[in-house]
């Protein structure tokens, strides 16, 4: 059944990426001032935003499991927590990218870009500890604190280092406050993000269908070693 | 009252033996001694560069001295199953770790206050007219460094390549407290005031160290107990 869904999200999230491409490489024209780099924006923003809302997931997938002690919420933690680390890969990537484009250097100590790679290296620490924990109960437990220590962390991260002059450009959108899009253009942002969202729903269900296996084969193996 | 006894317990008998056997104190005072003088070869130790980075100096090398005294918190209780006893001893899980933080505080302050004239002979500063303004901040920083410190020692103390894991997890956590340490250590070593719109990062390592504080006391029951 799982099985299933997984390929039924997957088609349709295929099929909403495939048209999109064609909407934003055929149809939508330039930007006037940025040229063709704009087109990052369509993927460097929702992937940043999904990532960001992963890691709070997460922590709630954590947190439930130091309530309730039930090990599939570990799984799904760690699922979310390891897609979320792969978006905001994808969102920092791009966003250097358009930043050598835009202001022709890779980096910079921007405001939001230090706290968003901070951010990043927090997840890495935390992928880090579930290799180095062999005890189930013990992995879930100790990430589940850390997600909590990192979720708590990265919102003080990001006052303090804001303090810090920004680069960053400001909201963009007319709901942050920013100056809007062209509707043609916000369009096509919208439903990438429908296709990010998608593409991140998937990814979870494929790890966590590995993370279930994982517990099976691993309750199997102690069986096997009962006798 | 009771839950200071039994850290205050916990905490003489970290300061006791750290002081029969001096080993992590002695490692990190030379570690901090050897960072110091790694430094003088990444720039030039007489030019006036250093004043408006002394407080970013200073601070990396007690963070960097200080992840030794935090890794062996807890890890020379695992002789003897030491930290098992520990555990199912009456006191709690809060207890204990509120009087190992105690005891990690007192040997980070010690080896800062060790370093500081060390660094000011070194690089050619003046001794800060607000000293105690300085040990001020020492004290808030290094409060953050330890709480938060003292819980991830906890965390990995039984985990493979813990020595790599603790850096690893706590600077990215400790930056705003870092950050906070560093702008008025700098202010304070070059003798300028701090202005109105510096106060912000005192009000911000006190609540770093506050809200740190109630969090690992929360949640350290759970990182030792289960």
């Amino acid at each position: 059944m799982r099985l299933k869904i997984i390929l039924t999200l997957s088609v349709v999230c295929g099929l909403i990426l495939a048209w999109n491409l064609h909407t934003m490489f055929m149809k939508v024209p330039d930007e006037a001032n940025q040229g063709a780099i704009f087109r990052i924006f369509y993927f460097h923003f929702p992937a940043a935003i999904t990532s960001f809302a992963g890691f709070y997931l997460g922590m709630f997938a954590g947190v439930g499991y130091l309530i309730t002690k039930n090990l599939k919420l570990d799984s799904i933690a760690a699922s979310i927590n390891e897609v979320s680390l792969a978006f905001a890969t994808i969102a920092l990537v791009t966003g250097s990218i358009w930043g050598r484009v835009i202001w022709g250097i890779w980096w910079t100590w921007d405001a939001r870009i230090t706290s968003y790679f901070v951010c990043w290296l927090l997840y890495v620490g935390y992928l880090m500890m579930r290799r180095a924990i062999d005890d189930p109960t013990t992995r879930a437990r100790l990430c589940a604190v850390l997600s909590i220590f990192a979720a708590i962390d990265i919102v003080i991260v990001w006052k303090s280092i804001e303090w810090w002059r920004t680069q960053h450009p400001g909201p963009v959108l007319e709901i942050r406050g920013g100056g809007g899009m062209a509707a043609g253009m916000e369009a096509p942002l919208w439903w990438n993000f429908l296709a990010m969202l998608l593409l991140f729903t998937v990814l979870i269900l494929i790890r966590m269908r590995q993370e279930s296996m994982r517990r099976e084969i691993d309750s199997l193996r102690r069986y096997a070693h009962a006798f | 009252m009771n839950f200071l006894r039994q850290s205050l317990a916990i905490a003489g008998k970290d300061l006791r033996s750290e002081l029969r056997s001096k080993e992590t104190v002695n490692a990190s005072l030379s570690f901090a001694l050897v960072i110091l003088l790694l430094f003088s070869f990444a720039f030039d130790p007489g030019s006036e560069q250093v004043h408006e980075i002394a407080g970013g100096l200073l601070w990396l090398v007690f963070a960097f001295a200080g992840t030794l005294i935090l890794n062996r918190s807890f890890a020379r209780e695992l002789v003897n199953d030491c930290l098992d006893a520990l555990i199912s001893s009456p006191a709690s899980g809060a207890q204990l770790f509120f009087g190992k933080c105690l005891a990690n505080y007192v040997l980070l302050v010690v080896v800062e206050s060790a370093c500081l004239p060390v660094f000011v002979i070194f690089y050619n500063s003046h001794w800060p007219r607000q000293w105690l303004l300085l040990f001020l901040v020492m004290l808030l920083g290094t409060w953050g460094i330890t709480v938060i410190g003292t819980l991830f020692s906890a965390m990995t103390v039984n985990l493979r390549l813990r020595e790599l894991m603790l850096p690893t997890l706590i600077y990215p956590m400790l930056i705003p407290a870092l950050m906070g340490a560093i702008r008025l250590s700098t202010l304070i070593l070059a003798g300028e005031p701090i202005g109105a719109d510096d106060q912000i990062w005192f009000r911000l390592l006190v609540a770093f160290d506050i809200i740190f504080t109630i969090l690992t006391l929360a949640l350290v029951e759970i990182v030792l107990v289960g």
